[in-house]
Formats: C-alpha cells, sequence, structure tokens
C-alpha cells in the first residue's frame, strides 16, 4: 500500500486513493476544502481548483516536485509521495486567490439566501478568505429560473461545480439539464426549459455546495439555524428510506438526505420521501441530527456545547490577532 | 536560399489536385513508408528529432512512442487543424494549398500508430478549407490509398473531416476529443493522458496539421537527412505565419535557427518594419507567448543573436525569453500601444475560456474588465498591481494551459513595458480615441 505524508502526517492508504481521501483519512486541519469534488458521484472534482495543494516530492521512486499545484481531490497518491497544504505559503496564497475568483461574480445575497448557514462558500469564505473585495465591476446576473415543482435555480449564486450535472447523469435515469454556453456566462440549464422531472432530482439540491439549487417547498420559509433536524427513516421502495427532518415543533419544513462531516451525501433519497412525507406519523424518528460544527451553524444542536464555545473562542482569538496585526501594520 | 519541406511547389497551379501533387513528387513518401514496418517509421521519426508544431514542442517520435497498446482496443490519430490562436494561420494555409501533403501525412501516421480510423478537427470557421480536403480525401480514395487494404499492404484507414463549431478552446487535444465525440469541449483532467485514454477511451495521438505534414519529408528523406536542418533540438524547418506592421506578411518557411533580425528585415521574409519606422516589440509565437521588446528579441541577454528556434526564444526564461509556440509571429511598431493590444488579447481569453475552472472562467473577464479601465484612462497604479496579481493567481493553478496563455501576456506586458500603463494612469487626457471606447459605466453586464 502507497504511503503518503501530507503535512508531516504519514498514512498507507490503498492504491487509487487520491491525496485529499487520504487527507480526509488523516482528518483535522489539513484537509483540504473541495468545492466541486463529491466523493458518491464520479468524475467530480477538478474544477473549482480550491482543493489545490502543492506536490514537494512526487513518490520514493521519482523524488521530483510537481512543476504546478495539483488539485488534491484528483490527484492519485503515489508511494513516498510528500504533500503540502496548510504548510506551504504558496498553497494558502493560491487558495485564497481561488476564493476570491469564486466570490467576485457572486452576489453576496446571504440574508436573503436559504442556503445561508450551511453553505460552503460561506464557510470557505470565512477560512480563506479576505474582509474586502478588489472587484469593482458589475456582477454577472441571471434570471431565476423554476426547473419543475420542486426546485429553483439560481444561476447568478452557481459556482459551476458541476456536482448537480453529475447527479443528474448518474442517479436521475434521463439527464435534461447540463451546462450551456461557456467561460464566464457558462449556465446550469436545462434544455429548453425542460423541467426536471425525476424520482431523485431532489438530490441536485443537497450536492449544490451553494444556494444556487434550493428547495422550491421549502423557499424563505425559515433560516436553517431555527430549525431541529432529526434523523428519521421510513420503508421506501425506491431508496434507503434515511433521511433528515427539519422541524419546527411537530411540523416538519423540509426533508434532506443524510450529510456525512465533509457535508456530502452517501445514501441519496427519492422524491417521495423529500417531498411527499411531510407529516411525522409517516416516519420513525431515531433522534437529533448529529450536526457538524462545519455543516450548519446551528446555534440550538451541538451536542457538545463546551467545545463549540471554545471553537468560537478561537475563531474570535484569531480574528483579534488579524485585526492587531493588520493595525499595527500601518 | 532556404531549403522548402512544406512550401515547395505550393505556387503550382493546382498543386490541391491529385495529379499535380502526384506529378511533383507526391505520395512518393507513402509507398516508400507502406514498404517500412510501423516501428521503423516511428524510428525515423524519433531520429528526425519532429517536435510537435502545435505549440508546446513535444518530441513527436517520443510521444508516438507513449501510445498505449491494450490488446484488442483500436488506436485513433487526430490531425488538429483547429488553428484559432490569434496570429497563427500557417495550417489554413497549408491544407488550402497543399491539401494531399496532409492527407499523405495523416496516412503514414496512422500507418506507423496503427490507426484504422483517423480524423482531422478543423476550426468550424474554416468551411471552405474541409471542402477542399474532403475533395482531396475523395481523391485519395479513388486513387487507393485510402480504405482497404491501401497500396496491397493489407493495412485500412478511413479519414474523416470533423468541423468544430467556433471553439479555441477545442485546440486543446482533450477538449477537441471531448468536442469530437460530440460533447462539449471541455478540456479533461490530466492523467490520464490521450495516448492512453483518448478518443473513445482508447490509445489516441493529436497531432498538429505541420507536425503531420512535416512527417512526409521526414519519411521521404530519412530521421538523420532531416536532423541535419535546423539547428540543435530544433530540426526541419517551420512555418512561421508573419503579420503586423511588416512589409511582407504571409507564411514563411524557415530554417529553424534563422536569426530572428533576418527574418524581420530580409526581404526573403517579412521585408522589414512597413514606412521605415522603429520596431517596438514582437510576439513571436502566437497571442499566448510572452510579448518581448525589440531589444530582447533581436538579441539575448548576453548579447548573443536571438535566432527563431525553441531554444534561442526561450533563452532567459520569462524573464528575458518567450517561446516559439505556434509560429504566429506578430511585429509591432512605435506606433502600437502595449496597453491596447493586450487589452484586445486578454478580450479573446476571456470570450474562449470553457469556464470549468475558477481561476480561467472568472479570472479572465476581471482582467479584461481592468484592462479596459486603464485603456479608457480611469486606472490607477493600484490597478496595474491588481493585474499582476490577477495574472499569478491564474497561471499554473488550471486544468489546461488556457489560463497560462492568458496570464503570459498579461504578465509579459507589464514586466517589459510597465511605463506605458503608468503613462496611461498619469495622463488620461492623453489618450487618444477613447471615446472610441464604450465607457466603464456602460460596460455589458451579461
Ligand atoms: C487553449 C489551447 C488551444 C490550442 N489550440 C491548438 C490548435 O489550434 N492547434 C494545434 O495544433 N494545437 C493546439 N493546442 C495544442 C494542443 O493541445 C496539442 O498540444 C497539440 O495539438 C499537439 O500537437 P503537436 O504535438 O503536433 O504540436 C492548443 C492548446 C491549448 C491549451
Ligand atoms: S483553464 Fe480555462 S479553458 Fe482551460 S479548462 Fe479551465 S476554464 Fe476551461
Ligand atoms: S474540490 Fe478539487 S478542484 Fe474542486
Amino acid at each position: 500500500m502507497p504511503k503518503v505524508t501530507i503535512d508531516g502526517h504519514s498514512i498507507e492508504v490503498p492504491e487509487g486513493t487520491t491525496i485529499l481521501q487520504a487527507a480526509r483519512m488523516i482528518g483535522g486541519e489539513i484537509v483540504p476544502p473541495a468545492m466541486c469534488y463529491y466523493s458518491s458521484l464520479k468524475g467530480s472534482g477538478g474544477y473549482c481548483r480550491t482543493c489545490i495543494v502543492r506536490v514537494a516530492q512526487g513518490s520514493a521512486k521519482d523524488p521530483r516536485p510537481m512543476p504546478k499545484p495539483v488539485a488534491s481531490c484528483r490527484t492519485p497518491v503515489m508511494d513516498g509521495m510528500v504533500v503540502e497544504n496548510i504548510t506551504s505559503p504558496e498553497v494558502l496564497e493560491a487558495r485564497k486567490g481561488v476564493v476570491e475568483f469564486l466570490l467576485i461574480n457572486h452576489p453576496l445575497d446571504c440574508p436573503v439566501c436559504d442556503q445561508a448557514g450551511e453553505c460552503d462558500l460561506q464557510n470557505l469564505s470565512f477560512a480563506h478568505g479576505t474582509e474586502k473585495t478588489r472587484y469593482e465591476f458589475p456582477r454577472r446576473t441571471f434570471e431565476k429560473k423554476d426547473i419543475g415543482n420542486y426546485i429553483k435555480l439560481h444561476m447568478t449564486r452557481c459556482i459551476l461545480c458541476y456536482r448537480c450535472v453529475k447527479v443528474a447523469d448518474q442517479i436521475t435515469d434521463e439527464r435534461v439539464h447540463g451546462v450551456m454556453n461557456r467561460g464566464d456566462v457558462a449556465e446550469i440549464s436545462t434544455y429548453i426549459e425542460k423541467a426536471v422531472e425525476n424520482d431523485f432530482s431532489g438530490n441536485m439540491i443537497d450536492v449544490c455546495p451553494v444556494g444556487a439549487l434550493t428547495d422550491r417547498t421549502y423557499r424563505f420559509k425559515s433560516r436553517v439555524w431555527f430549525l431541529n433536524p432529526m434523523d428519521a427513516h421510513r420503508d421506501c421502495k425506491k431508496c434507503s428510506g434515511k433521511a433528515v427532518l427539519w422541524m419546527h415543533g411537530e411540523e416538519i419544513y423540509r426533508v434532506t438526505a443524510r450529510k456525512d462531516q465533509n457535508a456530502e451525501v452517501k445514501e441519496f433519497i427519492c422524491n417521495e420521501c423529500r417531498y411527499d412525507k411531510k407529516d411525522v406519523k409517516q416516519w420513525v424518528v431515531e433522534g437529533p441530527r448529529h450536526i457538524d460544527r462545519t455543516s450548519v451553524i446551528s446555534a440550538n444542536h451541538y451536542e457538545d456545547l463546551n467545545s463549540l464555545k471554545h471553537a468560537i473562542g478561537e475563531q474570535q482569538k484569531k480574528l483579534q490577532e488579524k485585526i492587531t496585526q493588520k493595525t499595527s501594520g500601518i | 536560399m532556404a531549403r522548402k519541406l512544406l512550401l515547395e511547389n505550393i505556387d503550382v497551379p493546382g498543386i490541391n489536385s491529385m495529379e499535380a501533387y502526384r506529378a511533383h513528387g507526391g505520395y512518393a513518401a507513402l509507398e516508400k513508408a507502406m514498404r517500412m514496418k510501423p516501428a521503423e517509421i516511428v524510428e525515423e521519426v524519433k531520429k528526425s528529432g519532429l517536435r510537435g508544431r502545435g505549440g508546446a514542442g513535444f518530441p513527436t517520435g517520443m510521444k508516438w512512442s507513449f501510445i498505449a497498446n491494450p490488446p484488442g482496443v483500436p488506436h485513433y490519430l487526430i490531425c488538429n487543424a483547429d488553428e484559432s490562436e490569434p496570429g497563427t494561420f500557417k495550417d489554413r494555409f497549408l491544407m488550402q494549398r497543399k491539401p494531399h501533403l496532409l492527407i499523405e501525412g495523416m496516412i503514414i501516421s496512422s500507418f506507423a500508430l496503427g490507426a484504422n480510423t483517423s480524423y482531422i478537427y478543423i476550426r468550424g470557421e474554416m468551411l471552405y478549407v474541409l471542402h477542399i480536403l474532403e475533395k482531396a480525401i475523395q481523391e485519395a480514395y479513388d486513387a487507393g490509398y485510402l480504405g482497404k487494404n491501401i497500396l496491397g499492404s493489407g493495412f485500412d484507414l478511413d479519414l474523416y473531416v470533423h468541423p468544430g463549431a467556433g471553439a479555441y478552446i477545442c485546440g486543446e487535444e482533450t477538449g477537441l476529443i471531448e468536442s469530437l465525440e460530440g460533447k462539449r469541449g471541455n478540456p479533461r483532467i490530466k492523467p490520464p493522458f490521450p495516448a492512453v485514454k483518448g478518443l473513445w477511451d482508447c490509445p489516441t495521438v493529436v497531432n498538429n496539421v505541420e507536425t503531420i505534414a512535416a512527417v512526409v519529408p521526414v519519411i521521404s528523406m530519412g530521421g538523420d537527412e532531416y536532423a541535419k536542418i535546423g539547428i540543435g533540438k530544433s530540426t526541419g524547418t517551420k512555418l512561421i505565419s508573419a503579420c503586423g506592421h511588416i512589409n511582407k506578411p504571409g507564411v514563411y518557411e524557415i530554417e529553424l535557427g534563422l536569426p530572428v533580425e533576418e527574418f524581420i528585415y530580409s526581404d526573403q521574409y517579412c521585408g522589414g518594419i512597413r514606412g521605415g519606422r522603429k520596431l517596438k516589440a514582437v510576439v513571436a509565437g502566437g497571442s499566448s507567448v510572452p510579448i518581448l521588446p525589440s531589444d530582447l528579441i533581436l538579441k539575448t541577454p548576453k548579447g548573443e543573436p536571438r535566432l527563431m528556434s525553441y531554444e534561442s526564444l526561450s533563452d532567459g526564461g520569462f524573464q528575458s525569453g518567450t517561446m516559439l509556440g505556434s509560429g504566429g509571429f506578430i511585429a509591432m511598431d512605435e506606433t502600437t500601444s502595449i496597453v491596447k493590444n493586450l487589452w484586445n488579447f486578454t478580450r479573446f481569453y476571456h470570450h474562449e475560456s470553457c469556464g470549468q475552472c475558477s481561476p480561467c472562467r472568472e479570472g479572465t473577464g476581471w482582467m479584461e474588465k481592468v484592462l479596459h479601465k486603464i485603456l479608457t484612462g480611469h486606472g490607477t497604479i493600484k490597478d496595474i498591481d491588481l493585474l499582476w496579481d490577477i495574472q499569478g493567481k491564474i497561471e499554473g493553478k488550471t486544468i489546461c494551459p488556457l489560463g497560462d496563455a492568458a496570464a503570459w501576456p498579461v504578465a509579459s506586458a507589464i514586466r517589459h513595458f510597465r511605463a506605458e500603463f503608468e503613462e496611461y494612469v498619469k495622463n488620461p487626457s492623453k489618450i487618444k480615441d477613447v471615446k472610441h471606447y464604450y465607457r466603464l459605466h456602460d460596460m455589458p453586464v451579461i
């Protein structure tokens, strides 16, 4: 089994494991952020470039460094490979650049966006972005579109991760949507406005890292952090039936699939579970959903309030340091 | 007089027909090749030192020998005729005037690579060239050079021409393959390289038009003889499409190693700068390569004359050198605005980005807008630094080299002509034809 060292941590992994997967096995701070890669979707990743890392040593056999930073989500490890992520100032600077690129045309409409609170882009810019933008031109906008009865496409927010295209390709049985046009006017579109009507179409919403695809039945109903996420399951012929119910009192506001600590769905759910079962009696409720600190800003549901307090304290300390550095620099 | 291998007989009337082409020695190399073993052809190409003429200059023989050989899986050869790089128009000229040279090269190369189906992927805007090629291909079928059992060798080959739909990015080899498969021309993430998984996931070689055409003289004269032409690792002849402020724009065949100065000023080639003006700058290998001011293009920093070769042009790295690239030679005289020219180039890359990866998708448009701001007299010194920073954040961080191609012209223009950018910032009132441009606040919003 090849052995790879990432930021000084070594691990042996099966042949064909990517650098990102290996980093996730090690866990912690050294895991590169990923905005387009999605482990349960074949061929995903490589687009957004947030996961780039430096390969300081290609392999034991060929120790030369790779000439350019590589997308960790698409680069398989080699035996003896040495990777730098957070230990490379170059990588951090490049990542800052990528985050800036992702944001220059983003509307930053978080206050009215349903995704706020569970948005990968918010988390990413909080961790790697800058406070101010250097972009001073009009931002790109698109008309909002309904794709079918259940999904709202807000293209202006899209970062073109291609995840929903892969869902349509791999999970639904007929793909009628894809990317049209090119460059910075490329857009997700259904051919001739054809609605996406498929039993598994709702999963596109779950894989969307931003608020570009939102649930029409839930739009503007509530902020996610006001809801109680509960693990629940039901007997379903089409899918695993394992879901998360987002509740307010006894009422189900929305149903989603379950996301792991990397904010990824491993078991996709069908539209029947997602849209037609909004009565708690139709579900077996298991208990509160474990919510990862990074996936939902949900003040009410951290099982371990102390660690949360600690985490917030650390963030504030870092911020304060940043501010002091800035002001002392002037 | 320099040796002509590709443009030989180019002015013979009717050389685009089978009859005239054959009367002037055409298809002799094919007959010779069909008596050789495929491996021997690859060996000759290796010996010739021929390097890819599409831009990167990768040794062709080596590329061919990388092709994977899984049992029962077909090989494909694709000719890259998407030629869309601003300043480059050599492939079109060659195909239009001597289509049979390319077809002969395609047959020999396909035979060498064991490909029974090959494609010429041609830029959509060159539809009239497609018709020329199709007519020539038909003639080749009629003559028994294509189809089943070519010249009794037992080798079968079908050759198709496929037009693109007008996208520069489909010239990138994996974008081309996607497009040929009928998909969106998004470049693929490499590895796997086409030599392992290319068209329909089968081992594939993609070569430029000129590269494949050059295989014909390599075979007819032998690899060793071909390697004697040129200088060092830059062997053979190269087509240069020269344009800009020169007296004689056009396509020239040079022996690699020709001094740049001679190329610009001699009557055999560009014939000097129009109106006797001074040369200001040169983009030596198509819009993607770094621009150089006249002193650096004529002489290396060591004071040696700069030569038209892969090595000499890149002498000094990006600090003081450039690249031979695709051979699109753009000369600019002293009246040229570097800022305006750069804006125009950047506009092109913005328009042509496929939009897959964020640095190129967002960065190219941003650079265009900042440049437009400077160009129209609204810029600040900070904008010049911002441009420098943006290009650095694109370069090397993208899926395909289009990102680099967009970044290098910006970097080199600022590196060598920063004072001119500052002039635009400091003296906006001096900017001519400002009215010609749309102002910042009426920039189109998409
Ligand atoms: C954006 C982009 C556009 C390209 N356009 C062309 C082209 O029009 N023609 C071409 O031959 N090569 C083009 N290339 C280079 C090809 O990817 C490839 O390297 C080349 O076809 C290989 O052939 P060669 O080895 O014979 O040079 C382009 C590359 C990039 C990144
Ligand atoms: S660098 Fe540009 S053209 Fe190339 S894959 Fe990325 S977005 Fe597309
Ligand atoms: S997650 Fe690797 S490039 Fe997007």
